[in-house]
């Protein structure tokens, strides 16, 4: 009786702590999307998290049997929280995107991992009732191919973004990934209508569904490339939380499914908000095969016309009104913080000084402003590129660091351009325009630049951190 | 048919929590700046990071070598995922109120 009663006290608080982890769970997104309260927000729901995971260790029960194995969990634990705190620490800035496509993969990856354990397992008693056609089985199928999407997927985006996987883009490549997906979808109706005494007899399929699962995941995110990759990003992260769900769906555990789902669904309108941003729809990014080609002969009209440090220097001091075009290239080179001394230098000789910043500058929607920030330019300083648009005939110089198809007129002048409508910095309204650029290389988008060929635009051509370094020390010796 | 009524009787308080999170995760996120769609992202990609319980209870009831060694591996990933993914949301955030 005494043991029974402080099982169910255990329980209890079990299930309380998965409500408080619920709440925090929404609570802290709520907060994440307003600037002032992100930041509570998130620490909000870090400490659901931990309510969670501390409460599932001491309270949790299986058919009457709490959890075992607790100091191998631990370990577990201990090597998973040192390699996560590392890495996040560690990585640069610039590196961010990626960053969370890894950490999403190691979700979906869990998530197939527990599928994968739990199928052999269903219990017999369910099968004799209602067949495999149950919901059980279905959690387990569904958590295993949406896990290895997303983490096959996340990693093949992980190394495109870090630069060493290409992109393959083959128009053939949309029906290829259909069949599999058809594929995939067959082998959950043939394993739900199987008729067995246990779920282990059909083991060797799932080890099957996984590979497939694996070979979509990563043949759904070759294709995709260019600027479409945060919005690729955003998508399985929304994968991987209704993977997690089908865990919760799985264990009856309402932490796990209001998380997941929460994930899931807020996840999806986030990857729909990116895709207003860039002017395209989610459909177009998933099967349109994205960059390059194109305009490839279109012939080009002008010149590109070098500038001097010196003359560019003279130019930016005399000016009155200055519009810097922040994008990747700055953020590889690491010069956000040379960008910001250059900035103050022309402030403190009387030139207003703005950053126009694109939804999509930089790898990841906001991620220009989360490294700008790193260098401490003020925030007053940062506008978005609907909002400086119309002040652009009015700016005397307008300087590109590393940006090229967030200024690429072709999205507004060429409807055969695969970034025809995306919406732009209209770079070429301004009286003068300075690119500094590595060399004559594409954006990411793998298409030409009108606006270099302009008769108001000058390059600099080098790398953003010595260019401005050296722009900022010519600056100075005026 | 029968099955699909069955199918939804026993399981209809996950089907609630389902259908009720779905329109809770759109109504929160909606109306985000767009400044705020990396931080975001990455918060709840920390969130979905939960599959850890569901690590812990595997590895928690695992009896054989293969299944605790899958098990370890879930736990270590699934850790991964949510110490990661609040420590890099932390860091982008903490860059936006140094402005000041």
């Amino acid at each position: 009786m005494d043991q029974l009663s402080q099982i169910h006290t255990g329980i209890s608080i079990l299930e309380i702590s998965y409500v408080i982890a619920s709440v925090l769970f929404i609570l802290g997104l709520k907060m994440l999307s307003h600037p002032l309260t992100a930041r509570r927000g998130n620490a909000l729901a870090a400490f659901g998290m931990g309510l969670a995971i501390i409460a599932t260790i001491l309270f949790h029960q299986k058919d009457g049997k709490p959890i075992g194995n607790i100091g191998l969990i631990l370990a577990a634990i201990g090597i998973g929280v040192i390699i996560g705190w590392i890495i996040a620490k560690r990585v640069k800035m610039t590196a961010m995107p990626q960053l969370v496509s890894f950490f999403n993969g190691m979700g979906g990856a869990a998530a197939a991992l527990i599928s994968m354990m739990e199928f052999p397992h269903v219990s017999p008693e369910l099968i004799a009732k209602s067949g495999m056609a149950n919901g059980h089985v279905l959690a387990i199928l569904l958590g295993l191919m949406i896990g290895t999407v997303s983490w096959a997927g996340s990693m093949i985006a992980f190394g495109k973004l870090d630069g060493w996987i290409g992109d393959m883009r083959i128009k053939a490549m949309r029906y290829v990934n259909l069949t599999i997906l058809a594929i995939l979808i067959g082998f959950i109706v043939f394993i739900m209508t199987r008729h067995v005494q246990a779920s282990s007899e059909l083991t060797p399929f799932i080890y099957v569904m996984f590979v497939i699962s694996i070979i979509y995941g990563v043949l759904f995110v070759m294709p995709i490339g260019g600027a479409d990759m945060p919005v690729v990003i955003s998508l399985l992260n929304s994968f991987t939380g209704v993977a997690a769900a089908m865990g919760g769906f799985l264990y009856n555990n309402q932490a796990m499914l209001t998380g997941g789902i929460l994930v899931g669904s807020a996840g999806t309108i986030l990857t729909i908000l990116m895709c207003r941003a860039m002017n395209r729809s989610l459909l177009n990014v998933i099967v349109g095969v994205f960059g390059g080609g194109g305009q490839e002969n279109v012939a080009v009209a002008g010149s590109i016309k070098e500038i001097s440090i010196s003359d560019a220097a003279v130019l930016l001091s005399y000016s009155k009104k200055v519009v810097i075009v922040p994008g990747y290239g700055l953020a590889v080179a690491q010069a956000q913080h040379i960008c910001h001394e250059l900035d103050k230098l022309l402030e403190e000789k009387g030139v207003e000084v703005k950053y126009a910043i694109h939804p999509v500058a930089g790898r990841m929607p906001g991620h220009m402003n989360v490294l700008l920030a790193e260098a401490d330019v003020p925030y007053e300083q940062l506008i978005e590129s609907e909002e400086i648009n119309p002040d652009l005939p009015n700016t005397d110089v307008l300087v590109v660091i590393g940006a090229n198809d967030v200024v690429n007129p072709a999205a507004e002048d060429d409807p055969s351009s695969p970034i025809y409508g995306m919406p732009i910095i209209k770079a070429r309204d301004a009286r003068n325009i300075i690119v500094m650029k590595r060399g004559m290389g594409k954006g990411y988008a793998a298409i030409e630049n009108m606006l270099f060929f302009n008769d108001k635009t000058r390059m600099l051509f080098g790398d953003a951190k010595s260019t401005l370094q050296n722009l900022v020390n010519e600056v100075k010796s005026l | 048919m029968e099955n699909i009524l069955g199918f939804f009787l026993l399981h209809r308080e996950a089907i609630f929590i389902v259908i009720l999170s779905i329109f809770l995760g759109i109504e929160v996120i909606s109306h985000v700046p767009a400044i705020l769609h990396t931080p975001l992202m990455s918060g709840a990609n920390a969130i979905h990071g939960v599959v850890i319980i569901g690590a812990i209870i595997v590895m928690g009831h695992a009896d054989t070598t293969g299944s605790m060694i899958l098990g370890f591996l879930a736990v270590v990933l699934g850790t991964l995922n949510v110490v990661g993914g609040f420590v890099v949301t932390d860091r982008m955030l903490e860059m936006f109120k140094k402005k000041k």
